[in-house]
């Protein structure tokens, strides 16, 4: 399991004064401004919002695919320049590669470090094996389901012993079953490895039940509206999500993204609408849950 | 490949029609309900296969039957077929050809002719396409000038090829290189812009340099529209290559149709009609299969 050994003092993110607006026809759009916010090297946190409201943008800034506008992203005090294989990211779409095995797939970063073949079909099953892959190593990814698919993703990121995990909605196109099993075997993993996460996600339960701390962001132009720490304790259990704590967490995420949502949306919703389908999520003040 | 479904999911229970195939030596008794089990799941799952060369058969029966009533009894009906001859009349000049080395040798100079010019349209087409779907300054020198040429069609070329190689068995082949090229170039150039750019992402925040994800990701991604490439360019390698011949050879399979209707050998131009149909058959079957092997990934 050499391949996989903890690097617990290792991976901090930290997002700094950070803006990034997109080029257009139409001028620049800005995806997200302002934003400031840090992962400790072990943390698992997660960023909710409205759609639109630039988790991708900002993800795909850490990783490194996007230069920011301005302000900074650094891994380690390091400053992140072009992705690498210290920065393990899962997509939201499927994105193995047709055309590799189930384990030349987990192989890919490995290889690409130029460990020799037989060192990295060690290091492929083992990790298979951790997340209970190993019998489909020789399978081509079209004849897995979509949590395979996304499980073998995340181990695949994980091969090459990144320091930071980030993933962007990675079980948005699950079932709710396949989801909470997804969900149960990330936790495992990343408990074992004691790497950081950054979880993109709009699932409001996913984020309590999976992370530290919670990032809320605005409507477009994105920025944190808030920031929640979940002091639920580990391990967690499913059964946890009908526990009062959970819920009052809930409640109050919901109106925070709600209220975001509504502004997205251009703020044309009236409460009364929701009022006529007797939805009444006010119920509760902002401040009694925080 | 042709698993079902249910197969999919257990890779244990995936394996069992293989082992399933060879009966274990011993016990005769055992033997007889197992072969007729696999026999009867072959069935079930060939059925749709088997009904489709069943009725295939049937229309090919009935096509030869109604080419030798028209025959038979000299329908002019708009069409004349007074001349046309029947299909037995084809069957007793394809006995006669097979035995005679002039005919083989045409049917061979149209096979060599083809694969040196198809063999060197994707020697050249292939690199071509993917180097141009990968540096900008290659695609955008040229892109204009294939697009200016892309739309003429290789026979149109047969005046100047004459003028430009020294030799006539020269400027055939180059015909069908012309043939085959632009196809294959543009599949090519097709299938690099179809590369799921999230894959380009994986493999970058994965560690892979520029070469690495151009063997890694560009290449096996475009293979699919390669192969189509490639089956479209044999296609038109074959179309190009029997207007050339009855243009301007003096040998090959269209030389020798062209040639039966000179010398009034109607049976003969049947003949090297449906000699031309197999050839092309055969080669594009030769490509599918090598598609199958390159790409074992892929369903079918
Ligand atoms: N390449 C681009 N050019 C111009 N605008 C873009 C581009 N990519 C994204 N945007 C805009 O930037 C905003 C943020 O996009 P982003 O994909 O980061 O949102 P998101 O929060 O991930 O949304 P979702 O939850 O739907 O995935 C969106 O309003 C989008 O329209
Ligand atoms: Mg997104």
């Amino acid at each position: 399991m050499s391949v996989i050994e903890a690097t617990a003092a290792a991976g901090r993110i930290e997002v700094k004064n950070f803006a990034l607006s997109y080029e257009t026809i139409d001028g620049s759009v800005a995806a997200v401004t302002d934003t400031q916010i840090y992962v400790k090297p072990g943390e698992f946190v997660s960023i909710v919002g409205p759609s639109g409201c630039g988790k991708s943008t900002l993800l795909n800034a850490v990783a490194g695919f996007l230069k920011p506008t301005a302000g900074m992203v650094t891994v380690d005090g390091e400053e992140v320049k072009s992705p690498s294989a210290e920065r393990g990211m899962v997509f939201q779409q499927y994105s193995l590669f047709p055309w590799k095995t189930v384990r030349e797939n987990v192989e890919f970063g490995l290889k690409m470090r130029g460990m020799d073949r037989s060192r990295r079909e060690r290091a492929a099953r083992t990790l298979l094996g951790l997340a209970g892959l190993e019998a489909f190593e020789k399978h081509y990814p079209d004849r897995l389901s979509g949590g395979m698919k996304q499980r073998v993703g995340i181990v695949r990121a994980l091969a090459t012993g990144p320091k930071v995990l980030l993933l962007d909605e990675p079980f948005g196109a699950l079932d709710a079953q396949t989801r909470v099993i997804m969900q149960q075997i990330l936790t495992n993993m990343w408990q074992r490895l004691k790497i950081s996460v950054l979880f993109v996600t709009h699932d409001i339960d996913e984020a309590i039940f999976l992370s530290d701390r919670v990032y809320c962001m605005t409507a477009r132009p994105g920025s944190i509206k808030a920031e929640i720490p979940i002091p639920l304790e580990r391990p967690r259990q499913q059964s946890m999500m009908m526990s009062s704590e959970f819920l009052a967490l809930r409640r109050g995420l919901m109106s925070l993204i709600r209220e975001e949502s509504l502004k997205a949306m251009g703020g044309e919703i009236s409460d009364q609408g929701l009022q006529g389908l007797n939805i009444n999520l006010h119920g509760q003040s902002l401040a009694d849950v925080l | 490949m042709s698993s079902s479904p249910a197969h999919a999911l257990h890779p244990k229970e995936h394996e069992a029609p293989k082992v399933a195939a060879e009966p274990p030596p011993a016990a005769a008794a055992v033997r007889e309900p197992a072969t007729v089990a696999i026999i009867a799941r072959w069935y079930r799952l060939n059925k749709g296969r088997l009904r489709a060369a069943l009725i295939g058969a049937v229309s090919l029966v009935a096509f030869l039957v109604v080419w030798h009533l028209l025959t038979k009894y000299r329908v002019v009906f708009f069409v004349r077929f007074t001349n046309v001859p029947s299909p037995l009349d084809v069957y007793n000049s394809s006995t006669k050809a097979m035995r005679d080395p002039k005919f083989l040798m045409h049917v061979l100079l149209s096979c060599r002719r083809i694969i040196f010019g198809f063999a060197l349209a994707s020697l050249i087409a292939v690199p071509l396409g993917l180097i141009m779907g990968r540096f900008k300054l290659i695609h955008e020198v040229v892109f204009p000038v294939s697009e200016v040429l892309r739309p003429i069609p290789a026979i149109a070329w047969v005046p100047m090829a004459i003028m430009l190689w020294p030799t006539n068995e020269q400027s055939i082949v180059f015909i069908t290189f012309l043939g085959s090229f632009f196809p294959i170039l543009v599949n090519t150039l097709h299938g690099m812009a179809l590369v799921d750019p999230v894959l380009v992402r994986a493999a970058r925040c994965l560690g892979a340099r520029e070469t690495s994800i151009f063997r890694e990701v560009y290449f096996p991604a475009s293979l699919p529209h390669i192969f189509t490439g490639l089956t479209v360019g044999m296609g038109v390698a074959w179309v190009s290559l029997i207007a050339a011949e009855m243009i301007s050879g003096q040998y090959g399979i269209g030389y020798f149709t062209w040639e039966a209707y000179s010398l009034v050998q109607y049976a003969d131009i049947a003949l090297g009609m449906i000699a031309i149909g197999v050839l092309g058959l055969t080669s594009s079957l030769l490509i599918r299969s090598a598609g199958r092997l390159a790409m074992p990934w892929g369903r079918t």
